[in-house]
């Protein structure tokens, strides 16, 4: 799509000019170096940098922030970490948190679009607040949240007596815990992801919605037949960035749960975190994100062949 | 005629307007309810059943926040880490984007690349060695420290590429023979036709930064250089430690944090929703 411009852009290549010219040439390049030089120097230094440094880091046994002593361990890191059952327990977290998150957050999410899209009197009003969570600050979120599920003064357990729904224990329950996270981050995020079906909903043809009217399809029928296979492209975006997401959770249990209560919330973010920042093993913890980082990619792989597979290369 | 045809529109549409009020009540009584438990006297323990409205207002709590505890220090600080951030974002990746657009030089494509490949580097694997960066540079618990490490995105320079890429080049070109430098046209023509990029990099970058948590809890370990998010995450970990939180005051600094992005929100909504809807479409 853009090449066309790139070709354009590109297009004073050199064939045979006048010197004049090839020295104007030459003082263009060193200005279009002048343009990338702050922001490559930035990438070189905190992002290139680091992520070598974090293999480098992997390799040794580094326990002190202070670049003294750092025994080359080989590959130790990763081998103890096999063997490391709360690391798996946390990577397990990690994915039933994932697992529950993405589905439940992308069908509520969907539902609110479906909604919103159509043309009715004040929509826009309900559009900017469900959008409302989203722009707050996660801390400040869970700080609201763990005081609207506290067991005997919350509202949600209010309710749910009103309901003569049995009261929980919310956030101290292991049983609870991760499914109450899984429910504060759909009511943070799904304005979000409400904007991007909204997106996807809005370049769905028309005529295509009334030919099947025509044919006799219901509303029901029409969505399911014919607006969500043509949002098959929005899904996969947000099915496999909120994957992504997904495994990289950390804010909402370092505040609501400090990834309790009894481990049961303690995902691999904060897992990681805890090693390297409160006990201070940060060749150990850089093998860890590593880990995590070769479970990402691969699950992401793997997303990526199962839609090929399924025939639908070209959304890809 | 046309009155009972759109009266007839509302009685049809009635059951969406309850749908969609019954979700926007999910969507903003939290909200309420942390303004309302806000105003309620410091230290009140919840009262059974919850009052959503309280009988008096009491602005004791946000007296407090700047007098008993040093909010005023972590708003002064998230506002200089936030602006010096935003500025900074849009001047980096502006430039970068341009010069990857627009001029030619040797190695632009693979640079280009490397930019877009540290994207999928997730944060988690380069904050440990980052942190290690900033100690040896003596930067933890400065603004520096805080600042530097976020001050460009490649994200932004992927999004403003774009964006200059849809310029025709005959802008460049007439401007050339026009003898205006590089910088000039730059600065003089680009720049302003790509605005609403821009803002949409600049609304990113602000709550982006100013609603972040994890870089600020390895930079700013002591109490004066805590940003808003730190500040606030630190009231509740250190108070559920010791005592029963104080959750008025807590509620109270969580609506001092939420004030100035509701306040951007409301002035840059559209950028906002144009750029999570450009980074949906692309895929």
């Amino acid at each position: 799509m853009t090449s066309a411009v790139e070709a354009r852009a590109g297009s004073d290549a050199p064939t045979g000019q006048r010197p004049a010219r090839r020295r104007r040439r030459r003082r263009n390049e060193r200005v279009g170096y002048l343009f990338i030089l702050p922001a490559t120097a930035h990438l070189v230094l905190f992002a290139l940098v680091p992520i070598l440094f974090s293999l480098y880091l992997s390799f040794h046994e580094w326990t002190s922030p202070s670049f003294l002593e750092a025994p080359f361990v080989g590959l130790d890191n990763y081998v103890s970490l096999f063997s490391d059952d709360p690391f798996w327990h946390a990577m397990y977290n990690t994915a039933y948190y994932t697992v529950l998150s993405v589905p439940i957050g992308m069908a509520v999410s969907l539902a609110l679009a479906v909604v919103v899209n159509q043309k009715l009197r004040g929509v826009n009003v309900f559009r900017a607040v469900f959008f409302m969570p989203v722009i707050t600050s996660w801390v400040a979120v869970s700080v609201i949240w763990i005081t609207l599920l506290s067991p005997d003064a919350g509202l949600v357990n209010y309710l749910f007596r009103l309901l003569h729904l049995p009261q929980q224990n919310w956030l101290d329950d292991p049983h609870t815990a991760m499914f109450a996270i899984v429910l504060i981050n759909t009511w943070k995020t799904a304005g979000f992801s409400m904007v991007i079906w909204l997106a996807g909903l809005q370049a769905v043809p028309r005529e295509l919605l009334e030919a099947a009217s025509i044919d006799g399809a219901g509303k029901w029928r029409q969505f399911w037949n014919v607006t969500l296979p043509l949002l098959a492209p929005t899904t996969i975006f947000l099915v496999i960035t909120g994957v992504i997401g997904g495994f990289q959770v950390f804010t909402p249990m370092y505040v609501i749960t400090e990834g309790g209560p009894l481990g049961a919330t303690d995902v691999a973010v904060y897992h990681i975190y805890q090693r390297a920042f409160e006990e201070f093993s940060m060749g150990y913890a850089s093998a860890q994100a590593w880990v995590l980082f070769a479970v990402i990619f691969v699950v992401t792989l793997l997303q990526l062949w199962f839609i090929r597979r399924r025939g639908e290369s070209n959304l890809i | 005629m046309s009155r009972r045809k759109t009266l007839l529109g509302v009685l049809r549409a009635l059951p969406t307007y309850v749908i969609l009020s019954l979700v926007g009540a999910f969507m903003l009584v939290p909200f309420l309810w942390m303004v309302t438990t806000s105003l309620k006297p410091s230290g009140t323990t919840f009262s059974y059943p919850p009052d959503l409205i309280p009988d008096t207002f009491d602005f004791g709590n946000y007296v407090n926040l700047f007098t008993l505890a040093p909010f005023g220090t972590y708003v002064l600080n998230s506002v200089v880490v936030t602006t010096v951030t935003v500025v900074g974002q849009v001047a980096f990746c502006a430039s970068a984007a341009y010069g990857f657009a627009r001029l030619s030089f040797a190695g632009s494509k693979s640079i280009f690349v490397l930019f877009l490949a540290t994207m999928m580097i997730p944060f988690q694997v380069t904050m440990i060695p980052l942190f290690l960066i900033v100690f040896k540079l003596g930067w933890v618990n400065t603004y520096q420290g805080l600042i530097v490490p976020g001050i460009s995105s490649a994200f932004a320079i992927f999004l403003l590429r774009q964006a200059f890429l849809t310029i025709p080049r005959d802008y460049q070109d007439a401007a050339r023979i026009d003898g205006a430098g590089e910088f000039t046209v730059f600065f003089r023509i680009f720049l302003p036709l790509v605005k609403p990029a821009l803002a949409t990099v600049a609304v990113f970058a602000f709550m982006g930064t100013w609603n972040d948590l994890l870089w600020p809890l390895l930079i700013g370990r002591d109490e004066d250089m805590r940003t808003v998010e730190l500040g606030l995450a630190y009231f509740n970990v250190t108070s559920s430690a010791y005592e029963q939180p104080n959750w008025p005051l807590m509620m109270a600094a969580s609506v001092v944090s939420l004030l100035p992005v509701v306040l951007v929100y409301l002035c840059a909504q559209r950028y906002f929703v144009a750029g999570i809807s450009l980074s949906g479409v692309k895929g």
